[in-house]
């Protein structure tokens, strides 16, 4: 294509926002508002990211549907949600800030679906008390991504009617970062390759914000993108930054199951929230069964009542369809274990006998259409089939609250790349509006990181190192990338799933250490551009790495919570409840340590029955609030 | 399970042909699932963009025996037993490679389509909109921009000369959404949509209707609302009138 | 088309793919029944419209939408409603004040747009197959422009379906006064067809409500944009029906007058 496409391009700004999903969107806006020269790495073309795929809402405690909602129910919602190990200042900022996150996107231009009165309408999702989650229809994310796309754009077009440059503002799509440089602890710029050409690239910048998402495509049933190949969690610790709670990973409880060709692909939590209910193989709504102590006060142990709640939530308890992922993906998985599945290894979803045809259309449009396009499957008419499917890490690079800097200075993090704020399991809802308030938060803090600090400088070593390092698989003589991740992803599937045993994980580190090697000769053929199999042997090294960060975890934490259920270890131990571990690098070899999880304040533990925290903590750990109600 | 021939077109902008690759099918196997197996099996780095295999990223446009389609919404058993199929790259847009198009095009026109403007009056929060005000909106809010209504188009999939002056369905819907935004502050829309973005380019044979995936009404609820809010503008008699006798210019309420 | 053996006007190029167009379905089928279809419907039309006889059925009083309204110094008196004033000629058609102007609602009508470019005109004959022509510059220019016009066809439109539908109460006749006949039958369900195709209409559409903004501040409007888009879903087909009942009603009329059948009465 291009003349010199072999020599590499250098570029330079003040903020390198790496990931184009919501999260990097929205620091970028945050980063460029700040007068920042800001330069947005996309792996797929502009507007195409993961976020797309988020199709329930954005949950946000904005009390339009329900007054009785605040930050504070919201809080105790998300930290139910993760088991109390959420790191408790994120799920606090986050609750606080969620609200002015999604009126924020109205002035953008979102369009979300109204109210009688004209708000923002909000929908019931798992695990949340109240109705929280902003919407539209069931394609919220896809209205989000493009609402924060065409926000950059008007920022372009601001700067275009200033005079300023168009560099000021620049997202290069179908890139993928190979490389951050890093000098005496402090990050100053990454390297990279176009897709299209092939050609490498080279930015200098103080900041970077790592919006890179997560790691689905490390597992065969998945509803990630194939771009979910944990690229930011591996940067992350090479450049020397950390990860915490890797072995937790969501498993949603309903994926698609049939045809083959669509396994894995997310079916929403809005059927459940619109009425749609669980049965077995034997028509029985087994959900009831699964009810854990923990959630017995919220949560209906009968079908009359739970049908109430849809019409009355103020005097009812929830159907146990909504309870948080990890207790319904776990109980679908017992269902089938228990020979009471479907043809197809799932249980059924149904809503055509529970609602009009004319309703669901309306309230599910998309989940209509891709069961009718991609299943031939009438939603309307018949009940699904459906299974858990990998979903979302919780895990991921640790990073300080109030900025989302990570222990490497410069270094930023926020979205599903960063871990914390979710705890051992996500609620549904949360991601979004997570991605906003601490896309915004990245943004701004490595704004004002690149304000004090003097612009870098790469030097031709460390870029010849780096281009060495991205052109290797075409010097290889090894296997073919995809068989390799397939591998790859046989053994997450098979033993790093969403049951776990020792045993298991043990051998699973030892098969993840016999395909160390291959991968590292992993091999490409062809040439640089456009060249999916290359793209995929780069890859490879950052899902390794992420795939053995999750075993090492799962393997160190013998209990059972959140995304991390260990069949040998049932129930959660309070002592664990305390413990992050957290994943290094050290010479290129993974190490796990334990971190203790910060403890909420008194003003916060005060939100909760002391009752309910004894379910979760140390008799210690609760007593405090125990004397201040006194 | 079953073996079928695969046509695709492998090149870039120096030239290419068509490579054939027998590659088996199972039962509910979609186009773009062949394609990966081709890619697994036999030709590691054939190009092709694919992002969610869900429908929801618009990434995977191709042409399928001819037709502009996502692959991962198109299913096999569309296709007679023993029908070769033949996968083409969007014919509109430059060749990157193989069945990569450079879609820029269309990025670019997006970026001369003047944003939405707040209203100056409302803060965050205080918007209120009405759902039966939002909805026609909304029908143009579900584009995935697949640009397959943009490839389709005869204006300027036939004619490259048309490509400066006109935008495209994609972006008429994105005019006819701002225009239709109960709360949009700007009132020149549908001034630029015709002398900026090429309104009058297009001959509503609605074929941009007919690819979309999400099926937009593109012409019948943007493109020709659009046209008719023009003429309403410029050539109804009524409303002329109404203005020569009340004096005055008065703006849909 | 650009893409292939002229790549000098694309660049940079396009995919060098040398087929045409690699469409493997029946995509002719469509522009040619639409050819059969409008030209059988115009030859028909151009002999009746000059024919200058069987319009009228003195003793029912049923008058073709052909010769509505029969406004020529030739017409029946008992056919003229609205008068006679037109000189009798041979090259003008009994209705000629109205029929100018439905044949222009029916050439600007978008549906009709559709059907007569892709057909007619193979611009472009079907989708992702090349234009016939090599310049294009759609409906930017006169003539085509003149297709914003639209609007003042479906005024006059409206104005001629009222006039339809009085010749409609009016045929409610017999030689005993009040009667009722299957051509009774068969004139009202043309109008009804032609209201749904004229209400369809996108300028109607666009005139009972599509202007506004807000619809929440104009229920009823909104309310008539509603019936009118419902109508308008189905244009296409509202166009094709009313072409083929416009020809029944018109052919039924001529049959009785010219005596081949009698009318079937239940009423007088």
């Amino acid at each position: 294509m291009s003349d010199n496409h072999t020599e590499v391009e250098h570029l330079a700004c003040d903020v390198l926002v790496i990931g184009a999903g919501g999260a990097g969107l929205r620091a970028a806006v945050e980063a460029r508002l700040a007068g920042k020269t800001v330069i947005v790495i996309s792996k797929s073309l502009f507007g195409k990211a993961h976020t797309v795929m988020a199709e329930g809402g954005a949950a946000a405690a904005m009390g339009n549907v329900n007054a009785n909602d605040n930050w504070q129910v919201h809080f105790r919602d998300t930290m139910r949600g993760g088991k109390f190990l959420n790191n408790y200042r994120m799920a606090e900022l986050h609750a606080q800030e969620a609200p002015d996150r999604i009126w924020e996107l109205e002035t953008y231009g979102a369009l979300f679906d109204r109210t009688a009165d004209g708000k923002i309408s909000q929908r019931n999702f798992g695990g949340h008390e109240y109705p929280r989650l902003a919407h539209v229809g069931d394609r919220t994310g896809l209205e989000l991504i493009r609402t924060l796309q065409q926000k950059l754009v008007s920022l372009q077009q601001d700067d275009e009617e200033a005079g300023e440059p168009a560099e000021k503002l620049q997202v290069i799509d179908e890139t993928t970062i190979t490389e951050l440089f890093v000098e005496n602890g402090a990050v100053k710029g990454a390297f990279g390759y176009r897709r299209g050409t092939g050609r490498f690239m080279a930015i200098a910048a103080p900041a970077i914000v790592l919006a890179t998402g997560g790691i689905g495509r490390s597992f065969k049933v998945t509803s990630n993108s194939w771009e979910y190949t944990g690229d930011g969690h591996a940067l992350a610790l090479r450049a020397g930054a950390s990860l915490i709670n890797m072995e937790f990973i969501q498993f949603h409880p309903t994926g698609m199951v049939w045809p083959p060709s669509v396994r894995g692909i997310l079916v929403t939590e809005s059927v459940r929230g619109d009425g749609g209910v669980l049965k077995n193989s034997d028509g029985e709504r087994f959900m009831f069964n699964y009810i854990p102590e923990v959630f017995k006060a919220q949560y209906a142990d009968n079908p009359d009542e739970a049908d109430r709640w849809y019409t009355d939530p103020d005097t009812n308890r929830r159907p146990p369809e909504l309870l948080p992922r990890d207790e319904v993906a776990r109980a679908i998985n017992s269902e089938v274990k228990a020979g009471r599945g479907t043809e197809h290894g799932g249980v059924y979803l149904d809503i055509a006998s529970r609602r009009s045809a004319e309703y669901i259309t309306e309230r599910l449009p998309s989940m209509y259409h891709q069961f009718k396009e991609l299943a031939d499957v009438d939603i309307t008419a018949e009940p699904m089939e459906v299974g858990p499917t990998c979903h979302y890490i919780m895990g991921g690079i640790e990073v300080d609250a109030e900025t989302a800097a990570s222990s490497v200075t410069g270094l930023y993090a926020a979205g599903e790349v960063s871990g914390g704020m979710h705890g051992s399991n996500r609620l549904g809802g949360n991601s979004l509006s997570d991605l906003l308030v601490f896309g915004k938060r990245a943004g701004e803090f490595a704004a004002e990181h690149a304000t004090a600090t003097e612009p870098p400088k790469l030097s031709d070593d460390e870029i010849a190192a780096a281009q060495a390092d991205a052109l290797r698989p075409f010097a290889n003589d090894g296997e073919n990338p995809y068989e390799l991740q397939a591998a790859l992803q046989a053994i997450n599937g098979r033993l790093v799933g969403i049951i776990r045993k020792a045993g298991e994980l043990e051998e699973a580190l030892t098969e993840l250490e016999a395909l160390r090697p291959r991968i590292e000769n992993v091999t490409a053929v062809g040439g640089r551009a456009y060249n999916p199999g290359w793209h995929l042997a780069l890859d490879l090294r950052n899902m390794y790495v992420c795939s053995v960060a999750t075993a090492k975890a799962a393997l160190e934490r013998d209990e059972s919570r959140g995304g991390h259920t260990r069949e040998d270890a049932p129930g959660m131990d309070p002592e664990w409840r305390r413990i992050n571990l957290v994943a290094t690098l050290d010479g290129g070899e993974l190490a796990l340590a334990r971190q203790d999880v910060p403890s909420m304040t008194p003003e916060l533990l005060g939100l909760f029955d002391t009752s309910e925290l004894a379910k979760y903590m140390t008799p210690e750990e609760y007593r405090s609030t125990e004397a201040e109600d006194a | 399970m079953s073996t079928r021939t695969f046509r695709v077109w492998r090149g870039d902008a120096e030239g290419g042909d068509f490579a054939e690759f027998d590659v088996a099918v199972n039962e509910g196997e979609v186009v773009l699932d062949v394609v990966h197996r081709i890619q697994a099996e036999q030709a590691p780095d054939l190009a092709v963009r694919w992002n969610c295999k869900a429908g929801k990223c618009g990434s995977c446009s191709a042409e399928v025996n001819g037709m502009p389609r996502l692959m991962c919404m198109t299913r096999m058993n569309l296709f007679a037993e023993g029908e070769p199929v033949t996968i083409t790259p969007l014919r509109t847009f430059p060749v990157v490679r193989d069945l990569v198009t450079d879609v820029s095009f269309n990025y670019e026109k997006a970026r001369q389509m003047p944003a939405f403007a707040p209203p100056a009056d409302l803060k965050p929060g205080e918007y209120r909109m009405q759902q039966v005000d939002v909805e026609r909106s909304q029908e143009f809010r579900k584009c995935i921009e697949c640009f397959l209504c943009q490839n389709t188009c005869h204006v300027v999939r036939d004619h490259e000369e048309n490509k400066p002056p006109f935008s495209g369905p994609r972006l008429f819907i994105r005019a006819a959404e701002l225009d239709m935004h109960p709360l949009d502050a700007r009132d020149d829309r549908r001034e630029a949509a015709q002398d900026e973005q090429g309104l009058g380019y297009c001959n509503i044979t609605k074929c941009c209707t007919e690819v979309c995936p999400e099926h937009i009404k593109i012409t019948d609820n943007a493109i020709i609302p659009m046209k008719e809010r023009v003429a309403g503008d410029r050539y109804d008699p009524l409303v002329w009138l109404g203005r020569k006798i009340f004096r005055k210019d008065k703006k849909p309420a | 088309m650009t893409t292939t053996e002229d790549s000098a006007v694309s660049s940079p190029p396009r995919a060098a793919v040398k087929a045409r167009n690699l469409r493997i379905d029946n995509w002719r089928r469509g522009p040619i029944l639409t050819v059969l279809g409008i030209t059988a419907w115009v030859a028909y039309a151009t002999f009746r419209v000059f024919y200058q006889g069987d319009y009228w059925v003195a003793d029912y009083h049923y008058l073709t939408p052909f010769y509505s309204p029969c406004v020529s110094v030739a017409c029946v008196p008992e056919s003229a409603h609205f008068g006679r004033f037109l000189p009798d000629h041979p090259l003008i058609p009994y209705a000629a004040l109205s029929l100018p102007f439905l044949l222009a609602f029916r050439l600007t009508c978008y549906y009709y747009r559709k059907a007569y470019y892709r057909s007619f005109w193979l611009s472009p004959p079907a989708c992702a197959v090349p234009d016939g022509h090599a310049k294009y510059t759609g409906e930017t220019r006169f003539p085509l422009i003149m297709q914003n016009f639209h609007r003042y066809f479906f005024y006059a439109a409206a104005i001629i379906s009222v006039i339809n539908t009085w010749d409609a109460v009016l045929a409610m006749h017999s030689p005993d006064g009040f009667g009722l006949g299957l051509g009774n039958l068969v004139l009202w369900a043309n109008v009804v067809l032609l209201w749904c195709y004229t209400l369809g209409c996108h300028s109607c559409r666009h005139v009972m409500g599509g202007r506004l903004k807000h619809f929440s501040k104009h229920p009823v409007r909104y309310r008539f944009w509603t019936v009118s888009s419902a109508l308008n879903a189905r244009h296409m087909m509202w166009a094709w029906i009313t072409l083929a009942s416009l020809a029944l009603t018109d052919f039924y009329v001529m049959a009785v007058a010219a005596g081949w059948i009698t009318d079937l009465r239940f009423i007088g």
